[in-house]
């Protein structure tokens, strides 16, 4: 069981909910950048959230299914196609053995994710199956997707092949998932105060809150740099550097902000001015360059609530999912 | 390991400096950070590594990570499972900010640490010291000098950070201290860099600021290895110079 990458694309690598337990050495998290769309395309494939999945940046790969199997593709929309037919995101899908998948057009969004029954086969480095470029290591061979890549799943004793109809060379199952309001009002970004936002001089703080900033094309998955107005300290000390995570909004000293995305490094020494909430960060890793982004403040209790309602209909989709794969299989 | 020559001394670090001033604050959602100063201090980066050990010692449901910096801890974790199976009656946040407070109080009863000098070896000639030159002329010494003042501390690992492995130590005697430079360059693997008062070693090839004075044929980070980072927060460092000859016979 595997699929064979035809033709590369720009950033394809596999990828989990990330590598913790490591920061105290310098080794980042890294891993997925929209980890609801990562865990639903598991999910739907009836899979454990924690297996790994393939994150592609567009333009995307072109892969070869080398046997039937269980897909599904989630995440940003890059009009995915098996053999020239259009597929619906957000559903699985059987494929036939050699049915080819292709990426030919973006339509929105940053960052697809596809999951296959029973996940890949590659290698976990120090517990993850992220892959960490720098340290060449961990996903596929520490590295991105080339040509003739072949990937491997792990074994399944479940056969979809009665789900296909003759002649064809896919079939997408009847349900899907409602991504319901994790990805509504894209541009709207609650953050909660970093503990340098009193820093900011007043008028500051009210540009942070009332101008709107743009993704620069300099973005990547360790950071979003924004540009948008320059925004000033009232105090001009330096900091010694400390620990920052996934969604620290940090001011650069020409007054711009970025945002540390997934691959971000353990440690900085900018001041942090707030911080993007966990919830928020999904529709955040969906957003491209020259897009605009508009924070809104909230507080810490509100941020964990709306974390802890997104887990929980996570997990009342995999359950779900669950239920709907047993049925169609048995 | 070649080249690794450990010493074992002893030295007792005090911590009574401290008092119960520190700043706990959410770095965003799901982390914490203790704070317990804007400098780099010894005694503060001792009281964060001994809360680190407690914490590893004594950890909770949902906790994902911890590192230390100069003079803070910051934990990771997971706001769902510490919901879920402590039930905090305020935020998620308060709770693990108690946590913290926790091991605040009890790593004070850490007084004593053993420490190692690990001796590196550092070939400080052409090509590995790209900025050597230019920065004994900045500072009006000549370069051996430089070497000698920079092998003649021992320099204590801070922490780690900005790349798998790479060291913050200190501090550098100011008489070859130097800023950073404006624009990063790319550094080779094994480049021993000086950034003001701080000095470190870039484990990886990287693109990098620090003004590179040598390079050592250790390897500080091998993924595979069954440790892939050699150096830690609290290790004691001193470099010695080692010829081009015995760099390449390495």
């Amino acid at each position: 069981m595997s699929l064979t990458i035809i033709k590369p694309g720009l950033l394809d690598t596999i990828q989990d909910l990330g590598r913790t337990g490591y920061s105290r050495l310098g080794i980042n998290t890294g891993g997925v950048m929209d980890r609801y769309a990562a865990q639903v395309a598991n999910m739907l494939v009836g899979n454990d959230t924690l297996e790994a999945v393939m994150e592609i940046h567009f333009p995307g790969a072109q892969f070869l299914f080398e046997q039937n199997t269980l897909i599904s593709i989630t995440g940003a929309d890059f009009t995915a196609m098996v053999n020239d037919e259009p597929v619906p995101l957000w559903h699985p899908i059987v494929v036939r053995k050699n049915a080819v998948l292709h990426f030919p057009k973006l339509q929105h969004g940053s960052r697809c994710y596809v999951a296959v029954h029973g996940g890949y086969c590659v290698n976990k480095w120090l517990n993850s199956y992220s892959t960490h470029l720098k340290a060449g290591a961990g996903g596929f061979h520490g590295r991105k997707l080339e040509k003739r890549d072949e990937i491997p799943f792990k074994e399944s004793r479940i056969y979809f092949a009665g789900l296909l109809k003759p002649g064809k060379e896919f079939e997408v199952l009847k349900w899907h998932v409602d991504t319901g309001s994790t990805y509504l009002h894209p541009n709207e970004i609650y953050i909660i105060k970093g503990n340098e936002w009193d820093q900011l001089t007043c008028q500051s703080q009210q540009d942070m809150l009332e101008d709107n900033f743009t993704i620069h094309p300099f973005s990547d998955r360790m950071g979003y740099q924004l540009k948008g107005v320059d925004l000033k300290r009232n105090e001009r000390t330096e900091l010694v550097s400390s620990g920052v995570s996934f969604g620290t909004i940090q001011l650069l000293p020409n007054g711009q902000l970025i945002v540390l995305m997934a691959d971000h490094q353990t440690t900085g020494g900018y001041p942090r001015i707030g911080h993007v909430i966990s919830a928020h960060l999904p529709k955040l890793a969906q957003l491209r360059p020259s897009d605009c982004i508009h924070f809104k403040i909230t507080d810490i209790a509100t941020a964990e609530n709306l974390l802890i309602a997104q887990q929980q209909e996570l997990n009342i989709l995999q359950r779900a999912c669950l239920e709907r794969l047993n049925h169609v299989v048995c | 390991m070649r080249g690794y020559v450990v010493k074992k001394l002893t030295s007792v670090i005090s911590i009574q400096v401290l008092t119960n001033q520190y700043k706990i604050f959410p770095l965003g959602d799901a982390a914490v950070t203790i704070d317990m100063g804007n400098v780099i201090s010894e005694a503060l980066n001792q009281k964060a590594l001994a809360m680190q050990q407690w914490l590893l010692a004594h950890p909770f449901e949902g906790m994902k990570d911890c590192l230390v910096a100069y003079s803070s801890l910051t934990v990771l974790y997971n706001p769902v499972i510490i919901k879920k199976y402590y039930h905090p009656r305020h935020t998620v946040f308060a709770w693990v900010a108690d946590r913290l407070q926790q091991a605040f109080e009890k790593a004070l009863q850490t007084g004593q640490a053993i420490r190692e000098v690990i001796r590196i070896p550092v070939c400080y000639d052409e090509p590995f010291a790209p900025d050597l030159v230019s920065l004994a002329r900045q500072k009006q010494l000549p370069v051996t000098d430089v070497v000698n003042i920079h092998t003649s501390t021992v320099y204590n690992v801070y922490m780690i950070g900005f790349l798998p492995g790479f060291s913050y130590m200190g501090e550098v005697n100011e008489r070859i201290a130097v800023p950073r430079k404006q624009q990063p360059t790319q550094v080779m693997a094994g480049s021993v860099g000086i950034a003001g008062s701080q000095t470190g070693i870039y484990p990886l090839q990287s693109p990098g600021g620090w003004q590179i004075v040598g390079r050592t044929p250790l390897k500080l980070f091998d993924a595979f290895g069954p440790e892939p980072v050699k150096l830690q927060a609290g290790d004691r460092v001193q470099f010695y110079a080692i010829t081009k000859q015995e760099f390449d016979s390495y």
